[in-house]
């Protein structure tokens, strides 16, 4: 029993100092919001890990938060947040948030479309080429048939799409080109954002 | 085949097409020109035999090290490379490069590239970016130290010199080695130490890493850092300013928690943007920045104006309380701090109290040499800087949002940002998000299927029938809107004879007279509810190409309606009711004007209860229980927006004669946010038609400026430059106009104190004359139009670099086409060798 006590004392002693010092140096994030996503991160580990201190999350049970539940991107987002060596998508406390600031107010321009362009880019090889779009669009429209884009409808949509943004016509969409376009629609920043 | 297929891509027209065909086949090539030929083969030998050795040690990609194995593999199996091995070779890299997709669209990406290309493609700057953190390190080492350099010395010309751009030249430390990633590291840590620590904290946010990656070049930064302090022995005091500092940021995080959990509605607003997205939250946003606007009017007036005069009471009223007051404002609220009446034309005598204390220009009177408050000129100067400040923020928002929502932009690339930033990643709820992604797909194929229309002129008949719609619409829309105005005028005339007959024959009861009042605002309000469901029908009438311009139109049309009925009752309060108040009994038509207008603000909140209640509940109700049908009614955004807009028009309006009006206002708006609020939960269902949230809010906040504000202070400003105030009332009774209030002033000042005739001399010509408020104006046109042809000026130049991007990625297609060429070159040189060493 003492020896788990002395376990719970060190990890909330650590995990304080290293909140502390995530906060100075990554987000501009109030103290109340990071113990509210250290919060919510414990609620997903299971008894055992609870003590452990850079204990993992498998991605399964990342995507039952219910503010990632419903959304078509979940396990892209787990998977660019994740610095698992295994690449299965799962999520350190540290991971986390490093989501949530990505995905927080306080975050720039440049970083959201970072990582936008990293989720978006599914076969992750630095450039969104023609099957990368094709997934995204897949997703945005989901599974049913009347939303579903016809095959000649996807096709003329991707030439569109690398009509307007590709300007080095080289037949892909790089990060640059990606933030090109993102930087001329308002709406980006307000929208990619989730709050816990 | 190689020339076949490069045939088939649908590369762009011109000399490109000929330069990739003549490139692809080696044997004209070298007829053409050798001795370049063989430049060229040398230079491609070193960069691939570099990368090469690059990606053997590093390659920390799937990708990069799937493409190596096979590399290797090819060249081991190169003398028994036949027909077959080639072709498995070539379906192997195809498979990498691009699963099942479109490949034909895609120019470089062509099949056919050999492994060592594809290898060189992959490793581009402009690839890497996107996903390794070796080139976003070097990436942010460039920014560090360009901002160095700004910081260090003034702007120059050699900020501007090409080495602050990758160029060729540093190409060798570019690569994806773990070698070159350490020696960035290395220099993108002495960087960032010999930026200043705000730059520097700055800097380690904006860069994409992990938590862990940033943590650690911070401890290298600070690691170096120590070791220059600790050469230095820190000295007590220098260690006591350290802990005074960290003291003092601990408990600025506090703070900010603090402020944070203050932040009200937080989670309300969490609950509706997870239900509806970002075009609905935006209703809310601007309810809340009203809010803030009455926040800070209030704060004006209640300081300068009312905690004086609340403290000096002039007379007890002995009127009682009625109830009907809180419908009408007149009754006993007629004679308190809430309307213009109540406060006194002389210098309040100073207590120990020191409420003006911001107000230095009111506070300087000349009639006694203690501290005392001139509550005429402490009126004027607050109203005039409350409405000065309210336009600067007002004009400084919408600067703002408009540059971030109108960017400099030569095409409108809607299809690429729709697709890019059209989620909205705070949707939460499943039935919301499946609604959300319809509504993308079908967006998405009208975008299309616009897109294909586009070519397809429309016959000239249909076109003539459009024009008819349009037409019929406006013109009913007009003719409405023209009707009512006529008839507000009439029924405000008709009340306006009817007080003043009332007011010859005294046995009226008063409760009855005050009713009265009522109809006025009744009818303006009953307008504005019912003829903009007038204009949603004839909307649906018309058809127009986007939905944005419907948008517009609509927001057009109500605008219309609305500014209209504001102008007819500023005419009858100003032209009617202001010159001959005598004639209808009143002794002070401030007052009057003031308690119309808390009227006014009252039953634009009941309609807008009634509003709610009907069109939103019991509609909902009806189709649901009656119709039988499963759709709730969408929030009607744009409307609602400019009944809030319609509100805060008044409540400007007012507050020259109710200064307490802004608490009504806010009080209101609070109530409208809970009510609107449940009624949006309860009731409403997620919009079907797509909303550009943040030019819809460039345009609400541009509303609310020009005719909103602008209209208020017009009216404010012609009431204290040109009407007569009321002679037995307000701080205001003895002079012509308001405005002679500053005036009077510089008079007494004057003759009290005459070294201070420079004063007055300098307020007659600057105040008084008109010329320099049209040198004002000229000057500030000038501004603008120099700044828009600063704005195209940078268009060109876009345009100009957009050109040059397009030329960059035409040559390097053209390199990656020759190096695949020698590449192929080679490998059948040693085919060749081969079959000539087997036939030996």
């Amino acid at each position: 029993f003492c020896g788990l006590l002395l376990t719970t004392a060190k990890y909330n002693l650590k995990l304080k100092t290293s909140t502390w010092e995530l906060r100075r140096v990554n987000f501009r994030k109030s103290r109340s919001q990071n113990i509210s996503a250290h919060k919510r991160f414990t609620e997903l580990l299971e008894k055992h890990e609870k003590e452990q201190i850079d204990a993992r999350v498998p991605i399964g049970r990342i995507i039952t938060l219910p503010e990632l539940k419903s959304n078509p991107f979940k396990e892209r987002i787990c998977q660019v947040f994740s610095t698992s060596e295994q690449k299965d998508g799962s999520l350190t406390f540290e991971d986390f948030l490093d989501l949530l600031s990505a995905f927080s107010d306080s975050a720039t321009l440049e970083i959201k479309s970072h990582y936008a362009f990293r989720i978006f880019d599914f076969d992750d090889d630095g450039t969104l080429d023609c099957a990368d779009l094709e997934k995204l669009v897949n997703c945005l429209t989901g599974e049913t048939n009347d939303a579903k884009l016809s095959s000649t409808e996807m096709k003329q949509l991707i030439s569109n799409i690398l009509e307007e943004s590709d300007i080095d016509k080289d037949g892909t969409v790089n990060l640059s080109e990606f933030q090109h376009v993102i930087s001329r629609s308002p709406d980006f920043v307000s929208s990619f954002k989730i709050v816990l | 085949m190689v020339q076949e297929e490069a045939c088939s891509l649908p590369l762009p027209p011109g000399p490109l097409m000929t330069k990739s065909e003549s490139v692809l086949s080696p044997v004209r090539l070298s007829v053409r020109s050798p001795a370049d030929e063989e430049g060229v083969h040398d230079s491609f030998q070193q960069l691939i035999a570099e990368h090469r050795d690059n990606g053997a040690a590093s390659s920390a990609l799937e990708l990069q090290q799937l493409q190596s194995d096979l590399d290797e593999e090819n060249r081991d199996n190169m003398p028994l490379s036949g027909p077959e091995h080639e072709h498995r070779r070539r379906q192997g890299a195809s498979d990498l490069e691009c699963d099942g997709g479109e490949r034909e669209m895609d120019p470089i990406q062509g099949e056919g590239w050999s492994s060592d290309t594809l290898k060189i493609l992959s490793s581009m700057p402009s690839r890497t970016i996107g996903r390794n953190r070796g080139a976003i390190i070097s990436q942010y080492c460039n920014k560090t130290l360009k901002l160095r350099r700004r910081r260090q010395t003034r702007p120059s010309i050699r900020d501007f010199s090409p080495s602050s751009r990758p160029s060729i030249r540093s190409y060798g430390m570019e690569g994806d080695t773990t070698d070159a990633e350490v020696s960035k590291r290395e220099r993108l840590v002495n960087n960032l130490q010999n930026l200043p620590v705000s730059d520097r904290v700055r800097m380690l946010r904006g860069m994409p890493l992990s938590v862990a990656e940033k943590k650690e070049i911070r401890n290298l930064v600070m690691q170096k850092e120590k070791r220059i302090l600790s050469n230095k022995k820190l000295s007590c005091c220098s260690q006591l300013k350290y802990y005074i500092i960290i003291a003092a940021r601990k408990s600025w995080y506090s703070w900010l928690s603090f402020l944070h959990s203050l932040q009200p509605w937080q989670t309300l607003l969490k609950r509706v943007s997870g239900r509806f997205g970002t075009g609905v939250l935006s209703y809310f946003l601007f309810l809340k920045t009203l809010v803030f606007f009455n926040v800070f009017l209030f704060l004006v007036t209640g300081a300068f104006l009312v905690l004086p005069q609340a403290v000096h009471p002039p007379y007890r009223d002995t009127t009682s309380f009625s109830g009907l007051e809180l419908l009408t404002g007149a009754g006993s609220f007629s004679h308190t701090v809430m309307y213009y009446g109540y406060y006194a034309n002389y210098t309040l005598p100073r207590r120990s109290r020191d409420e003006g204390g911001g107000q230095n220009a009111s506070t300087l009177t000349s009639d006694s040499q203690q501290f005392s408050y001139n509550m005429p000129l402490a009126y004027f100067f607050t109203i005039g800087m409350a409405f000065f400040i309210t336009c600067i923020i007002l004009v400084y928002s919408m600067s703002k949002t408009f540059g971030r929502s109108f960017r400099i932009n030569k095409s409108n690339s809607i299809l690429t940002m729709k697709t890019f930033s059209c989620w909205d990643f705070k949707v939460i709820k499943k039935k919301s998000v499946q609604i959300m992604s319809e509504n993308i797909g079908t967006q998405l194929k009208e975008l299309l299927a616009e897109l294909t229309q586009k070519h397809t002129k429309s016959t000239f008949c249909k076109r003539f029938c459009r024009l008819m719609v349009h037409g019929v619409a406006w013109t009913i829309c007009i003719a409405s809107t023209t009707g009512c105005m006529a008839g507000v005028y009439y029924f405000s005339e008709f009340i306006h004879k009817d007080l003043q007959q009332n007011h010859r024959n005294l046995d009226v009861n008063p409760l009855m007279k005050e009713a009265k009042l009522l109809s006025l605002p009744t009818v303006v309000s009953v307008i504005n509810l019912l003829l903009p469901a007038l204009f949603n029908l004839v909307g649906w009438m018309e058809t127009y190409e986007s939905p944005s311009v419907f948008a517009y139109v609509a927001i057009g049309r109500n605008l219309m309606l609305k500014m209209s009925m504001l102008g007819v009752l500023c005419f009858h309060w100003l032209g009617r009711v202001a010159p001959e108040y005598k004639s209808i009994g009143l002794t002070c038509w401030e007052d009057f004007v003031g308690q119309e207008l808390y009227r006014f603000l009252l039953m634009d909140f009941i309609f807008t209860l009634l509003d709610t209640l009907f069109g939103e509940l019991l509609w909902r109700l009806f189709s649901e229980k009656v119709l039988k049908r499963k759709r709730k009614p969408v929030f009607d955004i744009a409307r609602n927006v400019l009944d809030l807009i319609y509100g805060q028009t008044l409540a400007w309006l007012g507050v020259l004669f109710s200064p307490v009006l802004p608490v009504v206002q806010i009080l209101k708006l609070f109530l409208v946010f809970y009510i609107k609020m449940s009624s949006v939960m309860l009731n409403c269902q997620a919009p079907r038609k797509p909303y550009r949230a943040s030019q819809m809010t460039t345009i609400f906040i541009t509303l609310l400026c020009i005719p909103s504000l602008l209209g208020a202070s017009v009216c404010v400003t012609y009431t204290m430059w040109s009407i007569t105030p009321s002679t037995s009332c307000g701080p205001f009774r003895t002079l012509d106009t308001m405005f002679k209030a500053g005036k009077h002033w510089m008079e007494i000042l004057e003759k009290d104190n005459p070294s201070l005739s420079v004063l007055s001399k300098a307020h007659t010509y600057f105040v008084e004359n008109p010329f320099f408020l049209f040198v004002g104006a000229g000057i500030f046109l000038i501004v603008i139009y120099f700044h828009s042809q600063v704005v195209d000026g940078q268009r060109k130049i876009i345009s100009l670099l957009q050109d040059q991007i397009q030329n960059e990625g035409e040559d390097k297609k053209f390199l990656i086409n020759r190096l695949q060429s020698v590449h192929k070159q080679k490998q059948d040189a040693g085919k060749r060798l081969k079959s000539q060493d087997s036939t030996c």
